[in-house]
């Protein structure tokens, strides 16, 4: 066979030069792979990684598990009892005499007449039965449906049942791990919705448009960045006057979280910004007389939301960990508002961390909340990234 | 290089009058000054204070002027190394200062010492063993070490010695070693007390580096100029730490100074949680009872801090990275 050789350097076979190219059979499944959507494609990449799915899992269970926390936590976040100070966790037995029999044991308490230390001791013989959809403390589902029932509880309201034990005033940890779950699983969301918007507006303003608009924002970029974060974090917060209702204190700690991380998006998207601007489809909207913010929402916005998702999500975990940590610190979250922080308050003495170790609780729960977006970001990451093949 | 560094630094000046005026307006935002917090505390404990001489106070502490005369006075001491008066502790704020922002500082440099030693050898380990089992446990535990911030994991480890081992915890030196003198036994009791909360305060900086180690090295190895190298015959050990590793340490500077800011907030944190003399504590109580001058300085002189660090990461970079050139 002999073969022509191109200037170039490659070579092909002489009798197939002239020959009509043939189209390749493209068999039914390959054509709908062919045929995907970008949605698609990056769902079909996301389930592939297993991480990140029970990341998306753990995630949307804990979120429900806010949503419908009065049902789910069997007592009032607030519901002192004084007979059950520093309760130790209590296991629920699942069989009893080989019958599907829940229960817990009740406990005796012993107090020491020397150091005044209460003592439970779990009595074998007292079997309480803990039964599901139970009436128990009133709340409203959502915030306005009224309801009675839990998900299980103690019928007799001689006992109680404390999975995870209680604090120094008598008040069910799991119950209020429940209930603080809305308010640091929701705040990363303010904080997050806010600094999105922030962000991608400064963001991309300042990439799009480039000369002084693009100078002031870098400096005050940088200004914002030379402070260490968790500092400027707590001087702000302790900035909040007293007087404030707890639900302002709230929001007020949102829009602070949102002051610094707004930064990190607005440097990423001027940057995807400045690629972007000149590409030829940008041009061509120009051309076509589209007017700036046409461009800017119609074309720039919508080519970096992946990158945009992404670094949201990965903005929510830090921001729960300040929450947290401005909160233990008492300067965040204010009574009779409950978040994981003010649970770790209770955690603070290191005689208390000896004596009821299950006050660490908290400590679980957020480690786990943010170990799971963490998960999803990095899986979002990769399933968004278009040079990735499924 | 010296005229890049000497440019830096000039560049510093406005960000740090911008600074320096931010951080004022935040810290005497709150309504009301110290004297009130102060008021109100005595009448809390019963005894009042007469008004007049709370008058005379706000005279002598300077409370009475207009807010930018207080800031002009404040800032204008800067220079002769004068940051106001702490109205609490009632000493120079600078006399205060000092010896805890160098504590912080060793901590952090410590805390990142050893980030270095430990995370570098992982990532190799990592890198080259992708996918066994030890890369995923590894990787797992660096995800682990991410997620939780240091000053919860400072209070896991308060529970751990306080439980298991019945250790003395928290502070720089076991209560009571304090007037002793200097010996081999106090300096092994600090290093003790040290080592833990220098590795927390490390761990999460420690799990990022592994990852981007690893990364690096993966990508590095891939490369055809390693394929040559294993071709004519050289080591895979020779292969790795001559050929690829050197290469995928540079990027690593950089992330030095991504890391500084990290290791600052952990250090303050933890400085709280287990009552550490770094310059958290200080920080917090000056916050919460406005003693104004003492909690801007502090933080003015972190974010001091952190644009030193920054500029040293990029001197570094520039010195390890020969692409690098700053003219």
């Amino acid at each position: 066979m002999s073969t022509v050789v191109q200037p170039g350097g490659w070579s092909y076979p002489e009798e197939t030069a002239d020959a009509p190219v043939e189209h390749e059979a493209i068999s039914a499944a390959d054509e709908k792979r062919y045929a995907r959507t970008q949605l698609q494609i990056i769902w079909l990449k996301f389930v592939h990684n297993r991480a990140a799915m029970a990341g998306g899992a753990v995630i949307l269970a804990l979120y429900l598990g806010a949503l419908f926390a009065g049902f789910l936590a069997p007592y009032d976040a607030d519901l002192r009892v004084d007979a059950a100070i520093y309760v130790p966790p209590q296991p629920i037995y699942l069989v009893d005499d080989g019958k599907f029999y829940p229960h817990v044991l009740g406990v005796t308490r012993t107090i020491d007449r020397e150091t005044l230390r209460r003592t439970y001791l779990p009595d074998p013989y007292t079997k309480i039965p803990v039964q599901f959809f139970v009436k128990g403390e009133p709340y409203n589902l959502f915030g306005f449906i009224p309801l009675e029932t839990h998900l299980f509880g103690i019928a007799d309201k001689e006992w109680g049942v404390f999975l995870l034990g209680t604090d120094r005033q008598g008040r069910d940890q799991l119950s209020r791990l429940i209930v603080g779950s809305q308010i640091s699983l929701s705040i990363g969301l303010v904080g997050v919705t806010l600094s999105l918007l922030i962000g991608s507006v400064m963001g991309v303003a300042s990439g799009y448009f480039g000369g002084w608009i693009d100078d002031v924002m870098q400096r005050t970029i940088e200004v914002i960045r030379s402070f260490p974060s968790i500092p400027l974090w707590m001087a702000l917060a302790a900035a909040f006057p007293p007087h404030w209702p707890p639900l302002q204190v709230y929001f007020a700690i949102g829009v602070v979280l949102s002051l610094i991380s707004w930064t990190w998006l607005a440097r990423q998207l001027r940057g995807k910004v400045l690629a972007l601007r000149e590409e030829e489809y940008v041009l061509a909207a120009q051309l076509a007389g589209g007017s700036d913010w046409r461009i800017i929402f119609k074309h720039l916005i919508p080519s970096a939301t992946s990158h945009i998702v992404v670094i949201a999500t990965l903005a929510i975990p830090n921001m729960i960990l300040a929450e947290t940590a401005l909160t233990f610190l008492g300067i965040g979250i204010r009574p009779p508002l409950v978040s994981w922080g003010t649970l770790l308050q209770e955690a603070q003495n290191i005689q208390t961390l000896a004596h009821f170790p299950w006050l660490l609780m908290p400590v679980v729960f957020i480690a786990t909340a943010v170990l799971a977006f963490n998960f999803l970001g990095d899986g979002l990451r990769d399933a968004t990234d278009p040079y990735s093949m499924v | 290089m010296l005229t890049y560094i000497i440019r830096r630094l000039l560049g510093m000046i406005p960000t740090l009058f911008v600074v320096s005026v931010l951080t004022f307006i935040i810290i005497q935002a709150p309504p009301g000054d110290f004297l009130t917090t102060l008021s109100t505390q005595m009448a809390e404990g019963g005894g009042g204070i007469d008004e007049s001489a709370l008058e005379a106070m706000r005279k002598q502490y300077g409370l009475d002027q207009p807010m930018y005369m207080q800031y002009l006075a404040w800032v204008a001491g800067f220079p002769r190394g004068d940051f106001g008066y702490s109205v609490e502790w009632k000493t120079p704020v600078a006399d205060l200062i000092g010896g805890r922002l160098g504590f912080t500082l060793l901590f952090s440099v410590l805390a990142l010492i050893f980030t270095w030693i430990v995370a570098i050898p992982i990532g190799i380990y990592s890198a080259t063993h992708q996918y066994s089992w030890g890369d995923v446990v590894l990787t797992f535990i660096g995800f682990l070490g991410l997620s939780i911030p240091a000053f919860m994991l400072g209070l896991v480890y308060l529970f751990i010695a306080a439980f298991w081992f019945n250790a003395s915890v928290g502070g720089l030196m076991t209560p009571g070693l304090e007037s002793a003198p200097w010996g081999p036994e106090k300096i092994l009791d600090v290093v003790n007390h040290l080592l833990w909360p220098t590795i927390i305060v490390g761990a999460a900086g420690t799990a990022q580096l592994i990852r981007i180690m690893r990364g690096n090295l993966l990508e590095i190895l891939g490369q055809q100029y390693i394929t040559t190298a294993r071709a004519k015959g050289l080591t895979e050990n020779v292969v790795v730490n001559k050929y690829a590793v050197r290469v995928a340490i540079n990027p690593l500077v950089s992330v030095m100074g991504m890391e500084l800011p990290n290791l600052i907030n952990g250090a303050t944190l933890l400085g709280i949680v287990l009552s550490l003399p770094t310059i958290g504590p200080m920080f917090l109580n000056a916050l919460k009872n406005q003693d104004i001058y003492l909690a801007g300085t502090i933080l003015v002189m972190l974010a001091v801090l952190l644009m030193v660090g920054n500029l040293l990461a990029d001197v570094t970079l520039a010195w390890v990275d020969p692409r690098i050139r700053y003219e």
